[in-house]
């Protein structure tokens, strides 16, 4: 298939992109129509294909809220073109096995890239290594190792993990949340969780490990990388150990970018996420760390759940957010509509860096000619009301339902095939 | 006002009617006749996911005196043990035409869940979820406190009152620093650090760590039960330290004000919190709360289903 794109604007100018045999062929204006699918380009920025580092695809164990192949319908529907599995299935992605298995069921489904994640510990426990070399050199050649859901709480089993990484350039992804403190935590603890009576879950939970990590990492000298930072703490110890020359990076989600914990006292559990929405001084803290670099990337952090997992009481309810396909007008909204980043950042966060960190070659390039064909087609001035019913996720657990958000992916192209196009 | 879910949900014009209504109602209860037509054929269900047979029993003969009819459906030897969850039993509640139904659950918000969901059209009450709110019990507190300090107001203007003890984990806690500021009174809260919420500094209330200093400037005391688990989590170093600085004692009730009241939302831990010559003494009024609650939760059912509020 070859597809010609009329009319969209990259790096400022209007040009048309010829697409062919999975590469970008040609950039320019006025380029010749002949033997191309014409797609209207009008109204629309050429962007590189997202990359997400941080996605829960639930497959292999829990199918009735997501698959890899749904998951993957997401990812293009939101812009992206490489999505990050994390390892907290059923069975863990804790062997070369079961990340060989969700690096094929990714290839089967054709849409994006889906880079499995290692879990850092067998069975998430945080006690023993998992087969950190034997995932490395799989089929998946996995480099990020995380135990997302847990934190890799015991201080010499991170240290162990950060060494052993180096053999193979690898990077660990802390989820950091002090368990100790965390214990039973509902929501962020401040005056919010004070009213309404829910056991908080204090910054300092998550400030502490990002602390104690950098040291870790400058120590070993090793790659570190921040899951979802919610804090205005956290951002300031990023900030300084990035001044140090310390080797961390981090991410944010784009729910952390937007929403508060003033949504809990609904105790509606669709807010209910892990960390915890946080207060608007973290929120503005959080968008000036992006702006500013401290934040490498955004990740989404995308995490389906079924409806009885969320139609029940708070305290009951799981945690997690759908993120895949209201990630990009979120962040539009927030940073760029704000004036607190510019184009060529927002595609440094969302895709050239994300895919730096996990070492994914083929992914977070330029468009430019001879390219992979990975570029998403976003519209600024399309705004859109997002609605559970109508998602391409096999959940619909979004915190965004009747919000009206800017800006839409019109269509994605994924190794230059269309992944996703927007009817009407 | 189809709700009760929080102190939150009254103005102070509601939260007075409520405490006026339970008045008039009281003088029923010295009648030989107790019961009122009022909610005759109304199905009143008591839905427990807690031991609490002091709150179910109190709303059970408040429904009973307004002649609803009630069913207990608690959450031992039910489906609920079964796993089954608060929408289905909410459905199922609904299928059998509750008009009303007051929860008690150890999950805060679930009153409120249950209120916004679609699962059911009746009037949800709060009879205490989690560690959030306990109105009812606010409002038999704030009814006993004025029946007996007010002097004729109606609200408890220039009241002072202390609320002691393990204020992060109280439902009636949180509900009484709403309800009593909202009638106008001044409160105290008095506890160890370790037992007030991060955020309580943004409460409308005066917080302090220690009893001595105010015992001569309130005029009610409301003791908290302290659970004695608190001390394996470290809240407190043990009981006996607890009592010593935070327990009412014979020598603390001689300091308090002559018309001051004692107070306690029960079960009390008589030894630990409060020792008994306090529960027991002339100020008590812990007795007297019972009776109140059921004046106030007549009052509450009143007002919410026979549509006068």
């Amino acid at each position: 298939m070859k597809f010609l794109i009329s009319n969209t604007e990259l790096n400022g100018a209007k040009v048309d992109i010829a697409i062919a045999d999975s590469l970008i062929f040609d950039i320019g204006e006025n380029l010749s129509q002949d033997g191309y699918e014409l797609i209207d380009g009008t109204g629309t920025l050429a962007l590189q294909g997202l990359v997400d580092l941080h996605t829960h695809l639930r497959q292999p164990g829990k199918e009735d809220s997501e698959t890899v192949a749904t998951g993957s319908r997401a990812a293009a529907k939101g812009g992206f073109t490489a999505v990050s599995a994390m390892a907290n299935t059923s069975p863990v992605a804790d062997t070369a096995g079961v990340v060989e298995q969700v690096y094929r069921l990714g290839q089967e489904s054709g849409l994006v890239d889906v880079y499995p994640i290692g879990a850092v510990t067998k069975g998430l426990l945080g006690i023993e290594l998992a087969e950190l070399g034997a995932m490395a050199d799989s089929v998946a050649q996995v480099r990020v190792f995380s135990d997302d859901g847990n934190c890799v709480s015991d201080p010499l089993v991170m240290r162990r993990a950060l060494e052993y990484i180096k053999k193979f350039d690898g990077v660990i992804a802390q989820h950091a949340q002090d368990p100790t403190l965390t214990v039973d935590a509902q929501m962020n603890e401040g005056f919010i969780s004070s009213q309404l009576g829910l056991k908080g879950w204090p910054a300092v939970a998550e400030e502490a490990i990002i602390a104690r990590d950098v040291l870790l990492a400058d120590h070993v000298k090793s790659r570190l990388h921040i899951c979802h930072v919610t804090t205005a703490g956290g951002v300031e110890i990023i900030r300084w150990a990035k001044s140090r020359g310390i080797e961390v990076t981090a991410e944010v989600t784009p729910h952390h970018l937007l929403l508060t914990d003033q949504l809990a006292s609904s105790y509606d559990p669709v807010f209910k996420v892990n960390p915890p929405l946080r207060s608007e001084k973290d929120v503005m803290a959080l968008r000036e760390g992006l702006a500013d670099g401290t934040i490498d990337i955004v990740a989404t952090d995308h995490a389906p759940h079924p409806a009885e997992s969320k139609e029940c009481e708070w305290q009951y309810a799981a945690f997690g957010m759908l993120g895949l396909e209201t990630a990009l007008s979120i962040v539009w909204q927030t940073m760029i509509e704000s004036k607190l980043i510019d184009i060529n950042t927002l595609q440094a966060r969302m895709s050239t860096k994300p895919a730096e960190i996990g070492r994914y070659h083929k992914q977070g390039l330029a468009i430019t000619k001879g390219a992979p064909a990975n570029l998403t087609l976003f519209a600024p001035n399309r705004s859109w009301k997002v609605d559970r019913d109508r998602v391409a996720s096999k959940s619909k657990n979004t915190p965004f339902h009747g919000m009206e958000l800017s800006g839409s992916v019109v269509a994605t192209f994924f190794g230059g095939r269309q992944t996703w196009k927007l009817e009407g | 006002m189809k709700h009760l879910l929080s102190i939150n949900d009254l103005s102070l014009e509601e939260s007075i009617q409520i405490l006026d209504t339970a008045q008039e109602l009281s003088r029923l209860s010295d009648a030989p006749m107790k019961k009122l037509p009022t909610l005759r054929g109304r199905t009143i269900v008591n839905l427990f996911y807690e031991d609490s047979t002091r709150t179910r029993i109190s709303f059970e003969a408040a429904a009973k005196r307004l002649s609803a009819d009630v069913i207990n459906f608690s959450a031992k030897g039910s489906s609920v043990s079964k796993g089954e969850s608060l929408k289905d039993t909410a459905l199922t509640l609904q299928a059998m035409g509750a008009d009303a139904v007051i929860i008690r659950h150890n999950a805060s918000g679930a009153a409120k869940r249950l209120a916004d969901s679609e699962w059911t059209s009746g009037s949800v009450i709060n009879a205490g979820d989690g560690t959030h709110e306990h109105p009812s019990q606010a409002l038999l507190d704030a009814f006993t406190i004025r029946k007996h300090l007010s002097h004729g107001a109606k609200d408890l203007s220039g009241i002072k009152v202390a609320i002691v003890g393990d204020v992060l984990h109280s439902r009636v806690a949180r509900s009484n620093v709403l309800l009593l500021n909202k009638l106008g009174a001044k409160v105290y809260l008095v506890a160890p650090p370790t037992l007030l919420p991060v955020g309580v500094e943004s409460w409308p209330a005066t917080v302090q760590y220690e009893l001595d200093s105010i015992l001569t400037e309130v005029d009610a005391i409301m003791m908290l039960r302290v659970q004695l688990e608190r001390m394996s989590d470290s809240f407190f170093p043990s009981a006996r330290e607890y009592s010593s600085y935070f327990g009412l004692n014979k020598e603390r009730l001689s300091h308090l004000k002559p018309n001051a009241i004692v107070m306690h939302p029960g079960p009390m831990n008589r030894g630990l919190e409060i020792t008994a010559e306090s529960a027991d003494s002339a100020r008590s009024v812990i007795v007297e709360q019972v009776t109140n609650g059921i004046n106030v939760r007549m009052a509450i059912l009143y007002l919410l289903l026979a549509g006068e509020m």
